[in-house]
């Protein structure tokens, strides 16, 4: 299987997930959104690591995973937050950063 | 087969992102990105990178997803409707997201990387994408960024607690729920 067949497979998978953020208005769909973009780039990394033989890449992607897992706890601390705070779960209402 | 392999992972993790992205309910969501998750392993699978598929499965689709699931149901299902986003975005975000694509292709397929239309080396070491391989990786080569790393994630723990935990002035007022 040729390595740009993968290349493609992941710029697509970025580009959903880059409609997703644009699109979608609440906070935790855009966190997927996101997580869908992480996935691909480490797809890319992935490929470029089997069409180079060398395995750097996949130790970049588990660096990727855990800044991902990072982002994840952060965002989702911030969504319980905004809930408890009784603001609207839409990011589109979101438009000042006062507590 | 490694045909048949690829297309089947590649039309099962395309459908769970184009299901992700669509999908009203943000719980059904979820559960689309860990059947886009499981298929993805499976290419990682055909690009030997065994140790990645597996922890793609262990750590992204069973303990970040279970996180994911608990935080959608507790702020429950707050179904969006379809297409619903502001009037500019509706019209530039398409426009902008083929102009990434199309990008993103002339760099990838321009680039003049001589592997570019082959499936690679064929003489890789044996051990490649192993964990034994990639343990010794981050241990050796790449200790300052495994170090960091774990840096990251307390860090990360930390501000969880002080984003979501319940704060001692909050106690007096009624939490959501309570009075409406």
């Amino acid at each position: 299987m040729d390595i740009e067949w993968f290349l493609i497979l992941s710029a697509l998978l970025f580009t959903i997930g880059f409609i997703g953020v644009l699109v979608r208005r609440n906070p935790v769909v855009i966190l997927l959104c996101l997580e869908l973009m992480l996935s691909a780039g480490a797809l890319a990394f992935i490929s470029f690591s089997r069409m180079l033989g060398n395995q750097d890449g996949q130790v970049f992607v588990l660096v990727v995973l855990v800044v991902a897992a990072c982002e994840v706890v952060v965002g989702l601390g911030l969504v319980v937050a905004m809930f408890r705070r009784r603001l609207p779960l839409d990011v589109d209402e979101m438009k000042e950063l006062k507590g | 087969m490694e045909q048949i392999a690829f297309f089947v992972g590649a039309i099962g993790a395309l459908g769970g992102a184009i299901a992700v992205v669509s999908l009203k309910n943000p719980f059904y969501s979820v559960l689309a990105l860990v059947i886009h998750l499981v298929f993805l392993a499976g290419i990682f699978l055909l690009l030997m990178a065994q140790f990645l598929a597996a922890a793609l499965i262990v750590v992204y689709a069973g303990a970040v997803m279970v996180l994911y699931v608990f935080v959608a149901a507790y702020v429950g299902g707050i179904e969006e409707p379809k297409w619903d986003a502001s009037p500019e975005l509706r019209v530039i975000g398409p426009i902008l997201a083929v102009a990434l694509f199309v990008a993103i292709g002339v760099a990838v397929l321009g680039s003049g990387l001589s592997a570019l239309g082959t499936p690679g080396p064929d003489d890789i070491p044996a051990g490649f994408g192993t964990p034994e391989a990639i343990g010794h990786l981050m241990l050796e080569d790449f200790l300052v960024a495994f170090e960091a790393a774990s840096l990251l994630l307390l860090i990360a723990a930390v501000a969880a607690i002080v984003l979501a935990g319940r704060r001692r002035e909050d106690r007096n007022k009624p939490a959501r729920g309570e009075q409406a």
